[in-house]
């Protein structure tokens, strides 16, 4: 299947970058929609061929289409907070190692120190948020690279992970396991808790990036960062908030998590910062930033977790794949980039 | 009697404004704080014909990271930066080990030549791909290798089926693990791409083309360097230096992971190439600042170890030192802390200029 997803980007790709002189495929080029467009009918066509390939082995009940939603809620809150950041021209490399961290440090708590679980999600948000803070700080203060800090990000939670315990604290928690299992009916299927926060949080980005004033700034920031400046935007506080924002996405994602498997592990997702920059690239956010919607990050998460489920449902392909397909895919989507932004240019 | 008092402050100074000052002065306080704790850290003792002793096995097990740093150093010098070494590694590992498993005699030179080959050759494409994304395509580096660095592990798993191909094979245990006249054979041959690299990039002008590249890669194409052909030509080095590391690492373990060879190594290479001091904006590089720096991040693992901290923390000792050799390297960071302090004390002899000159010199150097 990951083959004929192969094939499909590509043809999706050529048909998009193809330099024709028709100025309709010109406009269409220069539409800065065009990305999340794609995004979608790729979204589209995988779950249509996937419909007609698997239909027999039930690939086509919408709890199926739920699970996506339900298995990916903490990517897709991961992504959320990666776009505000991709969006503003910055980067956030200690996306996973926070997960990892959260993880870690509510089973901890939890498990070890006896906290009820009402005290310690707050606490988690708020290391989580503050750990965000503290490096947009760093990188506006200083002007360090953001690259560089949140990389020292990612080995300080990573290692702080260790420091907590080497051995994985499984969760056993009624309040924890009760909501784990909680499920809102939806007439055709269920959604899990954890699913249902990330689509709340994913409204609420909708909301502040289209319909605020901070959103305004983070995409002025991300087009020129000195323009920005001399319209009088407040560069400082706009980036740091950036970065907390990514911070408390990164801890609720470690939360949902953490629900979704019930348990910490220092070495819980590992690499997820990847995950969560080509989900947010694929949703056709302009990795110069100032340009995308974060609802394309939406398609690009469903994408990857479509890719996932039809791994899964093939059965005889093994989960590298899923590694490649994301590869390739994060490629195509780079190129059409590449040739939206020359034409813009030209 | 005034003027050893002046001469003697100068060439201090000039000391500690020499750009490896501050690189070589942690290894050595490093390796220092492992003194009080194993005495005879510094003795190196003969056994079986080799050479054995903390120092040794500090050189031996940081080779692969010399190795991909030094690469990494001419990719930063660009400014560019290349996240998918780790990947590299893993692939070149996986095709080699892979190449050799299927031969009926794995101790046949021609087979075990042939497999390195193809491995290297592997390698060199990875980084022409990166070459071509970054500098005929345009994309920014961090994103172009990022592109190798997800789906580059996905095929050395594909490589190796998912599972951890073992070798065994005498002529190939020697990259990696083997010995020649009584040190460790990897030292050789990071000795010969350190002394390749310098003397292409110091004896010859390609030095100053990647540094000119890396300042202003515009004002540099505008003035008759093809800064496109140097930009690729480093990616490919860089992969190349990786795929030898691959090769070592696979060769070390006689063994080649797919999902674990090199996890973690292009984060390392890039520590190793700021703490040696290349600016990660480009436009200047140190060759041996890089190798220093390898040394002091694995002079560290093997002080964590032996000082009998708990080897968990590891992780978060290294991400003290980015962060404070990131602050240190930051001018305006210093600006904020040393400037003004320096302005306030030499304020009366020499209004300011000390304060503004430093952080300068830094940049522009």
């Amino acid at each position: 299947m990951s083959a004929t997803t192969k094939t499909r980007t590509a043809a999706e790709g050529r048909t998009a970058s193809k330099p024709a002189p028709a100025s309709a495929a010109a406009r269409l080029l220069g539409d800065r929609r065009l990305p999340v467009l794609v995004t979608a009918g790729l979204f589209l066509a995988m779950y249509i061929g996937g419909l007609s390939r698997y239909q027999n082995y039930g690939f086509g009940e919408p709890q199926v289409f739920l699970n996506l939603f339900i298995d990916n809620s903490y990517l897709l809150v991961a992504a959320v907070g990666a776009t505000f950041v991709i969006m503003s021209g910055g980067i956030d490399l200690s996306v996973g190692s926070l997960i990892g961290f959260t993880t870690m440090f509510t089973a901890w708590l939890v498990e070890r120190q006896g906290l009820p679980l009402l005290l310690v999600i707050p606490l988690a948000l708020g290391v989580g948020a503050f750990g965000g803070f503290l490096m947009g700080y760093v990188i506006h203060n200083f002007e360090i690279q953001p690259f560089i800090v949140t990389l020292a990000g990612l080995f300080l939670f990573r290692g702080l992970c260790l420091v907590i315990s080497k051995e994985s604290i499984s969760i056993s928690d009624s309040t924890v396991s009760s909501m784990a299992q909680t499920r809102v009916s939806l007439g055709l299927g269920e959604l899990s808790i954890g699913a249902i926060v990330a689509l709340v949080v994913l409204a609420a980005a909708f909301y502040i990036l289209h319909y605020t004033r901070f959103g305004r700034r983070v995409y002025a920031i991300g087009g020129n960062e000195q323009s920005a400046l001399l319209m009088g935007l407040p560069l400082g506080g706009t980036k740091i908030a950036v970065y907390t924002v990514s911070g408390f996405c990164s801890a609720l994602a470690g939360l949902l998590f953490m629900l979704y498997i019930q348990s910490g592990d220092p070495l819980h997702a590992v690499g997820m910062e990847l995950d969560a920059i080509a989900a947010v690239v694929i949703g056709g956010t302009l990795l110069t930033g100032g340009s995308g919607y974060v609802l394309g990050t939406l398609f690009g998460v469903l994408v990857l977790g479509l890719i996932k489920s039809i791994i899964q449902f093939e059965g005889t392909l093994s989960s590298w794949w899923t590694k490649i397909a994301t590869g390739v895919l994060l490629c195509a989507f780079i190129l059409i980039q590449r040739a939206m932004t020359t034409r813009k240019q030209t | 009697m005034s003027t050893p008092a002046v001469t003697t402050p100068s060439r201090w100074r000039a000391l500690t404004r020499h750009h490896l000052f501050w690189p070589v002065a942690v290894l050595i306080a490093l390796l220092l704080v492992n003194v009080p704790f194993t005495p005879d850290f510094f003795a190196i003792r003969m056994a079986d014909g080799h050479l054995y002793g903390s120092l040794v096995s500090i050189v031996l097990f940081g080779s692969p990271l010399i190795l991909v740093a030094v690469g990494m150093t001419l990719v930063i010098a660009t400014g560019g930066i290349d996240l998918s070494v780790g990947a590299v590694v893993a692939i070149t590992g996986a095709l080699t080990c892979s190449y050799i498993s299927d031969q009926a005699d794995q101790n046949a030179l021609a087979g075990v030549f042939l497999a390195m080959g193809i491995g290297l050759v592997a390698a060199v494409v990875c980084g022409l791909w990166n070459g071509f994304l970054v500098a005929r395509m345009g994309i920014q580096p961090i994103i172009a290798t990022l592109i190798i660095m997800v789906a580059g592990r996905g095929v050395a798993q594909l490589i190796t089926d998912g599972q951890i191909i073992t070798i065994n094979s005498e002529p190939y245990k020697l990259i990696g693990g083997g010995y020649w006249l009584t040190l460790p054979f990897s030292i050789f041959v990071v000795a010969a791409v350190v002394a390749v690299t310098v003397a292409l990039t110091r004896r010859t002008a390609l030095g100053l083309l990647v540094e000119s590249v890396g300042g202003n890669a515009e004002a540099s194409r505008l003035v008759g360097i093809r800064s496109r052909r140097i930009k690729i030509m480093v990616y490919m080095f860089c992969a190349l230096c990786a795929g030898i590391a691959g090769l070592m690492i696979s060769s070390n373990t006689s063994a080649a992971d797919g999902n674990n060879a090199g996890l973690w190594i292009e984060l390392d290479a890039i520590l190793a190439v700021v703490i040696g001091g290349t600016s990660l904006l480009g436009g200047r590089f140190s060759i041996g600042g890089t190798v220093i720096g390898a040394l002091v991040i694995q002079t560290l693992t093997t002080t964590i170890y032996t000082i009998g901290v708990p080897t968990q923390t590891n992780l978060v000792f290294k991400a003290a030192v980015v962060i404070v050799v990131c602050l240190l390297q930051s001018p305006k960071f210093r600006a904020k802390v040393f400037g003004a302090k320096g302005a306030r004390t030499t304020a009366p002899a020499e209004p300011a200029t000390p304060a503004d000159a430093a952080p300068k010199m830094e940049v522009s150097r």
